[in-house]
């Protein structure tokens, strides 16, 4: 069986192949240009993953929220999981761009970590 | 009356990345006008990653790729105002602008680079029929409200238009627990990147309607609903295809428009398809030491190229000030057929480096050739697997060839399928 996967790692996008034997095993990758596109691709069919980005609330900052990311990508299926970890969390102000907001969110041993700077109010 | 060398207006990733190389190129004096409340631009609100991956070689979100120019821009000591709106931009490059502490300001500049951004296209753009109901906002204002603000502009929601801010939104409303029923595509084909159809639409079973359009809203206070029918090749709504989808929220994905108000008014020539004003290689408009650069120009696929523009612009601009520019002698550059602009519209031909021509196609091609030519003469031939309206391509004219133009010829580009 041949999968045809469009790879989500950068803008690229590139239409990549994936033939996958009847016992389940990876035969070939074929159409990535680069080597992310063929481990993105190996995960796809075994165990897909995805970076979240998303807000954390902030107590006494200038803004109501701080933007953040997973540190590395998450198996898929608890993305609404760890929206819902996330979305109860609370960090004070001032919060640094780095720091991390959330560790090792639901188990996964990924840390969520802020992308921007929320001075205090 | 202040006075500086380099006055730039807008202090995203266009403004800030063309005051830095201006910095490196020499220029002590410069001060970048910032209408926020903080520098970064749009990519404050932009939190998804994909940035930074040309430019840096590495995956960043908007706010991070924004902050190592802000780091920059503070490193090197160069002065900005933020709360800052430049209200004119005169001919002998004098900038007014007002703010809360200083009032209204006089700036005396040597050069002005224009880096003022795009904003979306309104409903009011767009004339859908229908109430005028809460609930209607462009993708960039829910965007805000949500990344920002911190707060769900709606629960259940339609996008009209599959550019890449739509998308976005579609999974950020979607993790934040909104319903989205569907995206609406005009076109026979989305102008967002493949890669976001998959991981924003496909990974949450968010439909995506193409040639197909929103004709009526409903609602009273609140938006109840919205009608969506297909349409034809001319963009028409087809009878019979129409069906009302029950929402409280319409987001518009539409298009966006480089925001030109200042360079209109300080008389400064428009590229009829851009949007944006009419330049030479070094991004500088036909008012000398004034420049454009980044979405103002024309609108931009990756900030990444944003940033490489607006490069150019800030080394033109320090030539200008430092009296290098020279003589100029110019040819004129061409999109033909599908190839619907070139920028830089013009070329001097004393240039010294190598000269890269963008452009953008009309329509999509497959295993196409994109062929340049100079006064009719072909000049090179490219092999592109794919063309698409929502990338931009270019290519490079080397020096040589510029060296052995004429003052007064044209270059074009065509793409044969």
């Amino acid at each position: 069986m041949i999968k045809n996967i469009t790879c989500v790692t950068c803008p690229m996008g590139c239409s990549v192949n994936v033939e996958i034997s009847e016992t389940g095993e990876i035969i070939s990758i074929t159409g990535n240009t680069c080597k992310r596109g063929d481990l993105y691709a190996r995960n796809e069919v075994t165990h897909p993953k995805r970076s979240l980005a998303t807000t954390v609330r902030v107590e006494g900052g200038v803004y109501n929220v701080v933007p953040c990311k997973s540190s590395e990508d998450l198996p898929k299926e608890k993305i609404f999981d760890c929206m819902q970890a996330i979305n109860s969390a609370r960090v004070n102000a001032p919060v640094k761009l780095g720091d991390i907001l959330v560790a090792d969110v639901c188990g996964t041993g990924v840390n969520i970590i802020a992308t921007n700077h929320c001075p205090a109010k | 009356m202040l006075n500086y060398d380099l006055v730039v207006v807008g202090g995203g990733p266009a403004g800030m990345a063309a005051a830095i190389k201006a910095r490196e190129c020499g220029i002590d004096s410069i001060l970048i006008l910032e209408r926020a409340e903080a520098l970064g631009g749009i990519l404050e609100q932009c939190i998804h990653t994909g940035f930074g991956l040309q430019y840096f070689g590495e995956q960043l979100s908007g706010p991070e790729y924004a902050d190592r120019f802000i780091e920059l821009v503070n490193e090197k000591k160069i002065e900005y105002k933020l709360d800052t709106m430049v209200l004119d931009v005169t001919e002998d490059k004098t900038v007014y602008a007002v703010n809360k502490k200083d009032g209204l300001l006089e700036i005396k500049a040597k050069a002005v680079i224009l880096a003022m951004g795009c904003r979306e296209r309104p409903r009011g753009a767009l004339n859908i029929a229908g109430t005028r109901a809460s609930g209607i906002m462009t993708a960039g204002t829910a965007q805000k409200y949500v990344n920002i603000d911190g707060y769900m502009p709606g629960k259940k929601v339609v996008i009209l238009g599959s550019g890449d801010i739509g998308l976005i939104m579609a999974r950020r409303m979607t993790l934040e627990g909104a319903k989205v029923e569907c995206v609406c595509e005009l076109m026979p084909y989305s102008s967002g990147l493949t890669r976001n159809i998959v991981q924003c639409l496909n990974d949450f079973d968010i439909p995506l309607y193409l040639s197909t359009t929103v004709i009526d809203i409903q609602g009273k206070d609140r938006v109840t609903g919205v009608t969506i029918a297909g349409v034809d090749e001319n963009r028409c709504p087809i009878p019979g295809t129409e069906r009302t989808i029950e929402c409280d929220t319409l987001l518009l994905s539409v298009g966006l428009i480089p925001e030109n108000e200042l360079t209109k008014n300080a008389g400064i020539g428009l590229d009829r398809v851009t949007n944006g004003a009419i330049v030479d290689e070094y991004r500088e408009t036909d008012h000398e030491g004034i420049f454009a650069c980044g979405n103002v120009l024309h609108v931009h696929d990756l900030v990444d190229f944003v940033t490489q523009e607006s490069q150019i612009a800030g080394e033109g601009a320090a030539r200008y000030i430092l009296g290098k520019k020279g003589s100029p002698e110019y040819i004129t550059t061409k999109g033909v057929g599908a190839v619907r602009y070139i920028v830089p519209q013009k070329v001097n031909i004393k240039n010294e480096g190598d000269v890269n021509l963008f452009f953008r196609v009309g329509s999509t091609f497959k295993n196409a050739t994109v062929k340049v030519t100079y006064n009719g003469e072909t000049l090179i031939t490219r092999k592109r697997p794919r063309l698409a309206p929502g990338e931009m391509e270019n290519v490079t004219i080397k020096n040589e060839m510029l060296k052995g133009f004429a003052g007064g010829g044209v270059i074009e580009i065509t793409v044969e399928a």
